[in-house]
């Protein structure tokens, strides 16, 4: 029986790029994830090349833009040091609101490729580890760079015997970064291929905006969550 | 024979771990949201802080679930037992 979907059931299939035996793309991701990078710099580029004293529309929307992700930084950072990791702050967030409304807006079943299918680039497990190391990496970085060797006495507060849990949370704050993200992005996309595969007319329209919504939520969950664990070592 | 045995276990393993993963995020969230109502009620020009603070913890609360989610679908769809 055929029918009418807007996505195929499946998790973990790929387009595999083979460069070796060990070393391998997932082309849908790369490509999508492309395209996503592109929009954004396009977008920015566009809104912030001719600048007016009385802004234009586009110029208006990237002016809301960045005093949104300057105000989730600053009441992370304060006021203080929020300057110097506001770029990264700002991409994180842009990066994944691009990707996580690619998925969602563009209908991507038109294109076909030979295996797997396009998606967003959050979709797969590996981009959002990769964000989330990332954000490990800049908390690390910054905690070094302000602090100098006096980031290590942050480990053993409140109390030496934290220790242990003070380590364990440095690798549990990327792995949940990674699996809250890449575990949203999926389950909104599982609850409408379901639901689509169910009642195909209209009553996925609800789920969808939900989805929407929730995908937009998850990029300013974690641009909030990736400026406090900068903040929280800085302070 | 032993396949199959696997295949049932990671079945009704996906299941218990969303299930169970759903009780806790549940409760949280009731909470939190009565909260958040009885907030307005006292307080209705507080409403727009107070609707942005509960949506940004219902998401932190919603993430735990899709830990148990997580772990379903790897069981489903990536399991390492399976030969």
């Amino acid at each position: 029986m055929h029918t009418f979907l807007l996505s195929k059931i499946e998790v973990g299939s790929h387009l595999y790029v083979n460069f070796s035996d060990t070393l391998h793309l997932h082309g849908e991701t790369v490509i999508v994830s492309s395209i996503v990078v592109l929009a954004v710099s396009l977008f920015l580029i566009l809104g912030t090349s001719n600048l007016q004293r009385v802004p234009g529309p586009l110029q208006n929307f990237v002016e809301v833009v960045y005093e949104l992700v300057k105000s989730i930084a600053v009441t992370q950072m304060g006021p203080s040091y929020y300057a110097q990791f506001l770029p990264f702050v700002a991409t994180i967030f842009l990066f994944v609101l691009g990707s996580n409304l690619a998925g969602a807006l563009i209908p991507w079943k038109l294109f076909e490729i030979p295996s797997g299918e396009l998606a967003a680039p959050t979709n797969d497990i590996n981009t959002t580890a990769c964000l989330a190391i990332l954000t490990s990496l800049t908390y690390f970085s910054a905690g070094f760079k302000i602090k100098g060797i006096g980031y290590f006495k942050r480990y053993i507060k409140p109390a030496p015997f934290f220790l242990p849990i003070n380590i364990v949370e440095d690798f549990t704050k990327p792995l949940s970064l990674n699996f809250r993200l890449f575990g949203n992005v999926v389950a909104d996309e599982l609850t409408v291929t379901v639901i689509c595969s169910l009642v195909p007319l209209i009553i996925p329209l609800p789920i969808m905006m939900l989805g929407l919504f929730a995908s937009s939520l998850q990029a300013l969950i974690f641009a909030t969550l990736a400026a406090a664990y900068i903040g929280e070592v800085i302070e | 024979m032993v396949d199959s045995i696997v295949s049932a276990a990671s079945v009704i393993a996906a299941a218990i771990a969303v299930g169970f993963a759903g009780i806790g995020p549940g409760i949280g969230q009731g909470n939190a949201a009565g909260q958040a109502v009885e907030g307005i009620a006292r307080q209705p020009e507080a409403e727009g802080k107070i609707r942005g603070t509960l949506l940004l913890s219902l998401a932190f609360m919603e993430s735990l679930t899709i830990y148990g989610l997580v772990v379903a679908l790897s069981v489903l769809f990536a399991n390492p037992f399976v030969g």
